[in-house]
Order: structure tokens, then sequence, then C-alpha cells
């Protein structure tokens, strides 16, 4: 009964009782089957008519804009970046999927350094956390000479609840508190771990652009 | 594929089951159902179905629609033929491996069935224009991913319209059957788009996918899934410069995934249950001949068999297939008079407001960078930024008042503008 009221497809079995109406006529059958054509043709030349209104509007065709984007743009819209962060959009302002968060550590060891993180958010965002790389090579214990970042919310913690903003303060957080009990990089943990004032000199020598063991650093001080 | 030995039946015959069901009475019919012999060739004639993914589910549905009188079909399906589709795919054979799977789908359904007509797309169900997809009745998916379901989804309840009251309008239905797999498990539901939760309403019914964490896999792995996790993520890199050293192609992400993803075998028989429950309903919602599922059947053959059916509600406020709130606007009003009259709307409250229409950002709170390139459109006309469209769908996200507490919303609203001449009324006067 209750799909009864719903419109479900209606409009299709209704149809098929008036064609099949044993008191209709063959006439009178072809006249309904043909006001179901009618009726279908007219959706489309409906649809058709909108298409060419829009191009006509010079309107490139509709983009289909996800949940996951329009999630996007709420957590986007409500950032509330902390003084040592900031965001740019390299696509322009159309294109809020892939963005850059530039962190300035403003204490800690990596205070005075500038660091750029590139953002991948799928268009199943929340359902999947965005994807977040460090494209300045850093000398850190979680975070390794390609970019991979290990922070517990951007992996196996991640859920929907969390947003864009909540990914940006645990990138702070790296800075502010890197640790040495779950590394990436495990020379630089060992070292924090072992001889704190070496990694501070470390941290600092990489930032002004230097070797550190064998690998290099370019300047992001 | 030969045909089969005896005569093929005479037409009568060979629906003669299919027939039973579309010219008797019953009891759990549709209310709207009045049955005749003639249903089987409106059907046949009048019906377009599409079918997303030719593969494991695909392969049956093609089979089940055409069998079930579907004269119609269309299928979809960006993907090729691999060997280890062989044991379940049932239409295809070693010698196709490497073609497209919904061309040959197509070819070998129609040398089957006698006078069923399926036209193969062998592309991504994103290359197709919106467009293409107003044209069929009903769409059945085959799919295995989140996102491909979420887009069909998304242009489906696209096409919903809804009146002046929030009643949608029955000939922008556009109602979809979804099927889906996973071992010994299996769910088939039904989406009819204003009626029934869309696949976005309860988008939060798929379990997070397991992640490990990283610091983890790099440094203490346990498990030997951890081991090919680490080597997938992060060597990553080696392994497309070893290709490139040696000259190898393929190396791509999708073929690392299926060498190295913990893939649940695909079973041929939760397929086969699946499929069939989802032709069975796409025959039921076309036909009236019985009532659908209503709305969620789940099937499990993992530990014995179970076969639920459990019925989801609808997400009042979804952004996908929700009506969303009607607001009507002057040809003059600018963007910013429109921020302004969501703060006065008895039913947003909002205030705020950042505005989005079809993936142009036309104005921006925050961030700053934003909030600057999207300042010179508030002086402009909500009309000219909405490209002169008589009505359209606009998304807003701000501070609106629930339960007199202020929280943080995405809202969708219909726009539409006093005075502009609506090209699509046009069926209406007719």
């Amino acid at each position: 009964m209750v799909q009864l009221q719903t419109p479900c497809v209606l409009c299709l079995p209704k149809y098929y009782r008036n064609i099949n109406e044993s008191s209709v006529d063959g006439q009178m059958k072809h006249t309904i089957v043909m006001a179901l054509r009618k009726m279908l043709n007219l959706i489309k030349i409906k649809d058709k008519k909108k298409e060419q209104a829009a191009s006509a509007a010079g309107k490139a065709p509709v983009k289909k804009q996800s949940a996951g984007e329009l999630r996007l743009h709420k957590d986007i819209s409500e950032l509330n970046l902390p003084k040592s962060t900031s965001i740019s959009f390299p696509n322009g302002k159309d294109d809020l999927m892939n963005f850059e968060i530039i962190v300035r550590p403003d204490e800690g060891y990596y205070l005075g350094g500038t660091f750029v993180f590139t953002f991948q958010v799928s268009p199943s965002y929340p359902h999947e956390p965005p994807k977040v790389k460090c494209k300045t090579k850093v000398y850190h214990p979680n975070i390794d000479l390609e970019g991979n970042v290990c922070l517990n919310i951007l992996r196996e913690d991640w859920k929907p609840v969390l947003n864009i903003n909540t990914v940006i303060y645990g990138l702070n957080l790296l800075f502010t508190q890197p640790n040495d009990e779950d590394p990436l990089n495990h020379e630089a943990a060992a070292v924090l771990r072992d001889n704190p004032k070496l990694f501070e000199a470390n941290v600092k020598r990489a930032m002004a652009g230097g070797y550190v063991g064998q690998h290099y650093f370019p300047r992001c001080a | 594929m030969s045909s089969p030995d005896e005569d093929p039946p005479t037409e009568p015959e060979r629906w003669r089951d299919l027939d039973m069901l579309l010219s008797r009475p019953g009891n759990l019919v549709h209310a709207d159902f009045n049955p005749s012999p003639g249903l089987r060739d409106s059907l046949g004639s009048l019906v377009e179905v599409l079918v997303v993914g030719a593969g494991g589910l695909g392969c049956e549905l093609l089979k089940d629609l055409a069998l079930s009188g579907f004269k119609n079909i269309h299928v979809i399906d960006m993907d090729t033929i691999d060997v280890s589709n062989l044991n379940r795919q049932f239409l295809f054979r070693v010698q196709d491996v490497g073609k497209s799977k919904a061309e040959v789908a197509a070819k070998r359904v129609m040398e089957r069935v006698s006078g069923v007509n399926i036209v193969p797309h062998f592309c991504r169900i994103e290359d197709k224009e919106i467009e293409f997809y107003s044209q069929f009745s009903i769409i059945v998916l085959g799919l295995d991913s989140i996102e491909a379901r979420s887009y069909i989804n998304s242009v489906a309840c696209g096409f919903l319209e809804y009146d002046s009251d929030d009643k949608p309008i029955p000939e922008t239905l556009k109602p979809m059957v979804d099927g889906g797999t996973e071992g010994f498990k299996g769910h088939a539901r039904v989406i009819i788009p204003g009626t029934t939760p869309c696949f976005e309403c309860n988008i939060w019914l798929f379990p997070p996918q397991v992640k490990f964490p990283l610091c983890t896999l790099a440094e203490t792995p346990r498990t030997a899934a951890h081991c090919i996790e680490y080597a997938h993520l992060i060597k990553w890199n080696e392994a497309l410069k070893r290709a490139e050293l040696f000259g190898i192609s393929g190396v791509t992400y999708s073929f690392t995934q299926g060498v190295v993803k913990n893939i649940i075998p695909a079973i041929a028989s939760t397929n086969a249950i699946v499929s069939a429950a989802c032709a069975l309903e796409a025959l039921k919602l076309i036909s009236g001949c019985s009532k659908t599922v209503s709305n969620y059947l789940t099937y499990n053959g993992l530990d014995g068999t179970h076969i639920n059916v459990s019925e989801f509600a609808r997400e009042r406020d979804c952004l996908v297939c929700g009506p969303g709130t009607l607001i009507e606007l002057g040809t003059s009003t600018t963007l910013s008079e429109f921020i302004k009259m969501l703060e006065e709307h008895p039913k947003l409250l909002m205030s705020r407001a950042s505005v989005t229409h079809e993936g142009d950002n036309l104005y921006m709170q925050a961030p700053e960078v934003l909030e600057q390139m999207t300042r010179p459109n508030l002086g402009v006309p909500m009309f000219e930024l909405l490209k002169g469209a008589a009505r359209t769908t606009v998304h807003v996200t701000g501070m609106a008042e629930n339960n007199g507490k202020k929280v943080s919303s995405l809202r969708k609203l219909r726009v539409t503008f006093k005075g502009v001449e609506e090209s699509s009324k046009m069926d209406e006067s007719s």
C-alpha cells in the first residue's frame, strides 16, 4: 500500500493497464501506445531542449558534483587554519580536490622551515581519507624521503567525521612533536632517541640545505 | 557458440513461464498491475535497460534480463577480458582475452537469445554525456566499486525533479537496481530516487577499508599482509623504475593491485544468485507483476545460507536524492542579496553561507585565498552566475539553526527565477 502512494514507476504499469484493458479495441490500443511513445519522446525532447539551452548559454556539459566534492566544499569553507599554516589551490578556485598546505612551524626543532604538503582528495571522500604527501624533502622520523607521512588519522584511524582541518592540525603536530617510537625514517628516529642535540643539529643542517649522512636535503628555511 | 539442436520454440512457447507471470492476476502484484499477454510485447518494445558492468554480475544480468523479456539492452564497461575472469564470466572464452567485456558479452547473448538487441559501450561511465543515461527506463548495476556506484547514483538522482510540494515528479524517475558480491556474500537493492534511499543515503553501510599504520609497515611488520602492503605502497616507485629499466610495459597501479591486493575470491554462484535477484527486481519494477524488495536484500552463503531483506530509510536531507529547499529569486538578485536571503529564509536560517553550483565555487567564506578569488562574484546577479538556467540546483554551506542551536550544515537548494520562461515545461502543455 505504501508503494502505491510512492510514485515508483507508476507511469509504466498504469499505461500497461490502459493498453491491456479488454474493452479497448485495436485502434484505441494503438493510440494509447502512441501516447506512451509520445510521452517517452517528449521526455527526450525536453532533455534535448535543456541541453540546447545550456550550450546556447555557452555552458560546458553539466559537471556532476559528487557528494564527496560537496562535503569537501564544506570542509574547505569552514577551514580554520592555525597561524603557522597557509593553503593554496594550484588549479584555481574550482578545483578543491587538489591543494597544497604550507606549514611554517612556530616552535620546536623545525622552527623557521617551510614544508609543503600536497592533498589529493578522492570523490569517495570522506569515506576515504585524503592522500597527503610531503613535497619538501625533510629529515624527520615520521616522514620518509619519498614524502610518505606516518600520521594515524591519514590511514588506520581515519573516520568520516574527521575533516581537512583535523588533518592539518595533525601535520602541525608532526613538527612540534616528532615521534621516535613508530618511525618511518628510522635513522632520524634513532638519532632523536639517542642524541637529541645531534638531531637538532641535523634538522638545522637539512633545513639550511646540506647533507645528513648520505642524503642531501634542499634548503627549506 | 552453436545453436541448440532442437528447433527454436515458437514465441508463445518460449515465453510460457514469463507470460504466466504477466498475464495472470495475483495477490502480491503491484496495485496498478493489470495482467495481459500483451504486457510482454510492451516490455520488449518500450523499455530500454542499461546494465552497468559486464563482469561477474554483468554477464549474469545480461543473460537473465534477455531471458526475462527485455529486448532493448545497453551495457557499459571499460574493462577488457582477463584470463582470471573466465571461471565465472561465462560469456567469455580463452580467445576473448584482451577484448572488450561489453562487446563480447553483448555479442554472445545476442547469439543465444533471438530477438534481443544489446548495444555495448566500451568506455568509462564518466565518459558518457549525462544525456546518454536519460534514455533508459531502468538502470541495473553490476559494479565492484563505491565510486562507480556513487557516480551512477548521482546521475540517476540528477534526473529527478520535485514539484512545488516537494513531491517527486513521476516522469523524471530513473529507478536503479544495484547488485554487489564479495566472496560468499552479496546484496541486491532497489533504489527509486526520492522514494527509497539512494546510494548516498546509506553510504555508511560500507565498512571502511582495513588500513595498516604506515610506520608498522615500514618498521615493525607483523603479518604477511603488512609485508605485501609495504611493497605496494613504499616500493611502488622502484617497481616503476625497474619496469622502465628493462623496457617492460604494463606495470600499472591497477595491475599491481590485481597482483598483490587481497582479492577475495569471486564465487560464481554468489554472482548468479545476486544477479537473478536483481533481474527479477527489474522485471517487477517495470511490469508491476509483483511487489519489489523493500528495499535491501542481503545474501550470505558463508555459514549456511541466509537471505534477509531490510528496509532502510531515506536520509531526509540527502544532498543527492533529497528535494532540497525551494527558493525563488528575481533575475536581478545578486549573490550577496542571495546570501542575505538565506539568513532570513525560515527553513534555512543560514548565516555565513558559501555557495557552489555544479563545480563552480561562487563564493567561499574561507580560506582567505578563496574568499578573495570569489569576492568579485558578490555583486553579480545569480541569474548570470547560474548561466541563465531557469531552474537549477545550488549547494550552500554555513551555520544553520537546528533545534535552536547553530550548527554547521550543507544544504541543497532548488533555485528558480521569477518570470523566466522554462523551456522544460513544454511537455505539460501537450
